[in-house]
């Protein structure tokens, strides 16, 4: 499977595995006396986006703009508000509490906290048995034995499986939480910044073992990050999210080469470049994100584009693809000029050393 | 950015050379046992326990001479012996007999066996209805969490004594028929005090919940499939168990005494059926002449509640996983 997404240059044909239209999550806020909604925080307004079975899709974005509340929805682990997403030909929003319950052996999470996200109280084996405890009728000799090999594939030893998470690095929770995802033998996992809470020595292994399980199991991955290294090292294809929308998604090596919304650009010039005479220019944007309560009118970025025009702040521009299934939502690629919505014109050369940030 | 590869194949044969874990009870036992009170506690128990049931059925066996029938009688709850009242601990009785010439430690033993029974099963059923309440109240929240808390309140504001006095007497007559009678009694106690008494563990388990419910964990368990009953059995309950364990076994001693307040008001356990409450009642009277009488209830009250407490101190401990005994 890994092959085929190597090779996704050419002209082969890959099943769509997850496709969200049109989601939408919108958390009421109510006050006063009789608690009357007074307004939404629109976390989620119209995400449109679809993965591919066998590939890691990236999803970025800065805190609060509704990235991980993507995931939470598709797991129906918070009701969306409006919207479909197919998984596997069937709407997730459309099953029932049986359906789902089945359906639930197929998808399964990797959170990001890892001290929050095992039960204090619970050896880790029993947190990692515990899908199969409702899915399967297995008895404990056969559960154990389960857990005994998911424990190995994330490089833990058999003896741990009775051991409490205090007894446990970050590093080791994460993988254990890893283990528990992966114990149902899921076809899809959301991992929702499974590594921003550790650091970088293990973020490396944590990263490697989700790899190497994607490969054995054919997995794919709703890879939720803000560290874009990260997300470029890990993800095929890549979706860029700003207040509740989406405004980029491509295949990494378009998004990372050659982004075409100003914002995703913006991100870009952010990534640190470990070479002290490689430097870039560095986009730095104004102004800070608005509040999702009240988002602004047509484009949500345009408060802080520097290359915003009268359209922008009026009509919301369309989410499309722009070739080779590079989608963004912007005016200027409208107007087809070539390079239109571009910070920075040109490749940056060692002669910009001077003026970089 | 690369580590070492983990050789997963290595893992998984000396996987296979592990044994299964043991149970986790073996484990809490364990635990417990490292904790010395408890264990000292739980002895002096256990003691205590085998006492009040083997003592009644030896001593019934065994005879005495009772001075006013003039002959030999077996030792009897509820045999009376006028000529020899308030007397002192002697080879016969010793812990003396009452105002009515029983003997004291056949009463103070088959007491223990009711009062035990009771203080045991409200505790039990109280904390186990509270922490269920609780839980389902603290991780539903919503409406479902405000209807639980203001019934909460409003059995709280209820002034408990005239509510236990109307509604003892009017259970006063029920009588279960597969019971002796003073057994019946007791159930009837049981179930006046617990109907009361959950309130205060379903507040600490609400609480717990509360915070709990918003845990990664628990939408880890959603996402796995778990019905919500599932996660309050295996996740929100386990984990409120420490502060309720130790207000259960601070609540023990108070049952029992709750129970001998009932029966000194005349709406508890009846004598001659005999309870360490109503004994120590009883016993009242002779304050000033006879102080010594009072100790013996007392002082098996103060015993078992003690014991309690350092049981549910070193079972916290041992239930909590964090803590390295």
């Amino acid at each position: 499977m890994t092959e085929e997404i190597k090779t996704s240059d050419g002209k082969k044909k890959r099943r769509v595995l997850l496709d969200v239209k049109n989601l939408k999550k919108y958390f009421p806020v109510r006050a006063g006396l009789l608690q009357r909604v007074q307004a939404h925080v629109k976390a989620v307004d119209d995400v449109t986006f679809f993965i591919y079975e066998g590939e890691s899709f990236g999803l970025v974005g800065e805190s609060g703009c509704g990235k991980t509340t993507v995931g939470r929805t598709l797991l129906r682990l918070l009701p969306a508000t409006d919207g479909t997403v197919m998984f596997d030909g069937k709407n997730l929003f459309d099953l029932n509490a049986s359906e789902l319950k089945k359906l639930r052996r197929d998808i399964q999470i990797i959170f990001q906290d890892p001290y929050s996200s095992l039960d204090p109280r619970m050896p880790v084996g029993e947190s990692i048995a515990e899908g199969l405890r409702v899915h399967t009728s297995k008895n404990s000799q056969e559960r154990y034995d389960i857990v005994v090999e998911m424990l190995a594939r994330v490089g833990m030893r058999a003896e741990h499986a009775r051991r409490y998470p205090h007894e446990f690095s970050g590093g080791q929770r994460q993988r254990i939480g890893i283990a528990r995802a992966l114990a149902l033998r899921p076809k899809f996992i959301v991992c929702d910044e499974p590594v921003s809470a550790l650091d970088v020595s293990i973020q490396a292994q944590v990263l490697n073992i989700l790899k190497e399980l994607q490969r054995d199991f054919g997995l794919t991955y709703l890879f939720i990050a803000h560290n874009l290294s990260v997300v470029e090292h890990f993800s095929d294809r890549v979706g860029v999210m700003y207040l509740g929308k989406m405004v980029e998604m491509a295949t990494r090596r378009d998004l990372f080469g050659d982004p075409l919304h100003p914002y995703t650009q913006a991100l870009m010039s952010a990534i640190p470049v470990p070479d002290p005479t490689l430097q870039r220019k560095r986009i730095i944007l104004e102004g800070d994100v608005p509040s999702p309560l009240n988002p602004p009118k047509g484009c949500r970025f345009h408060t802080r584009c520097p290359l915003v025009f009268d359209r922008c702040s009026q009509e919301e521009p369309p989410f499309k693809d722009y070739g080779n299934e590079h989608y963004a939502a912007c005016w200027l690629l409208e107007t087809g000029e070539q390079g239109a919505s571009k910070l920075i014109q040109g490749k940056v050369s060692a002669a910009d050393l001077g003026v970089a940030g | 950015m690369s580590v070492a590869e983990i050789d997963i194949k290595a893992l998984e044969a000396e996987a296979l050379l592990t044994d299964k874990p043991e149970a986790l009870i073996v484990t809490y036992w364990k635990r417990l046992r490292r904790h010395k009170l408890a264990t000292f506690s739980l002895i002096m128990l256990g003691a205590v326990i085998l006492l009040m049931i083997a003592g009644p059925i030896i001593m019934s066996r065994q005879t005495y001479y009772n001075i006013s029938k003039n002959e030999e009688t077996l030792y009897a709850r509820d045999t009376q012996d006028l000529a020899n009242r308030n007397a002192a601990p002697s080879a016969d009785h010793w812990l003396g007999t009452d105002e009515l010439g029983r003997d004291v430690l056949f009463r103070l033993l088959v007491a223990g066996r009711l009062s035990l029974f009771i203080a045991f099963t409200v505790v039990f059923v109280r904390e186990t209805v509270g922490i269920f309440i609780g839980a389902l109240s603290g991780y539903f929240g919503g409406w479902v969490d405000s209807f639980i808390q203001r019934a909460v309140e409003f059995i709280i504001i209820l002034p408990l004594l005239p509510l236990l006095l109307t509604l003892s007497s009017l259970l006063r007559g029920v009588q279960i028929n597969f019971l002796p009678p003073e057994w019946s009694q007791a159930v009837v106690i049981i179930i006046i005090l617990s109907l009361f008494g959950w309130t205060g563990a379903a507040r600490l388990s609400r609480g717990m919940a509360l915070s709990l419910r918003n845990q990664e964990f628990t939408e880890a368990s959603k996402a796995l499939g778990m019905s919500d009953l599932q996660i309050i059995a295996r996740h929100m309950v386990p984990n409120t168990l420490p502060p309720v364990i130790v207000n259960a076994t601070l609540g023990l001693g108070g049952v029992i005494l709750l129970e001998s307040a009932l029966s000194f008001l005349g709406f508890g356990i009846q004598q001659p059926v005999a309870t360490w409450g109503n004994m120590l009642q009883d016993v009242q009277k002779d304050m000033f002449t006879a102080p010594w009488k009072a100790l013996y209830p007392g002082f098996m009250i103060f015993i078992t509640s003690l014991c309690f407490n350092y049981i549910g101190d070193g079972l916290r401990d041992a239930l909590d996983p964090r803590l390295k005994l």
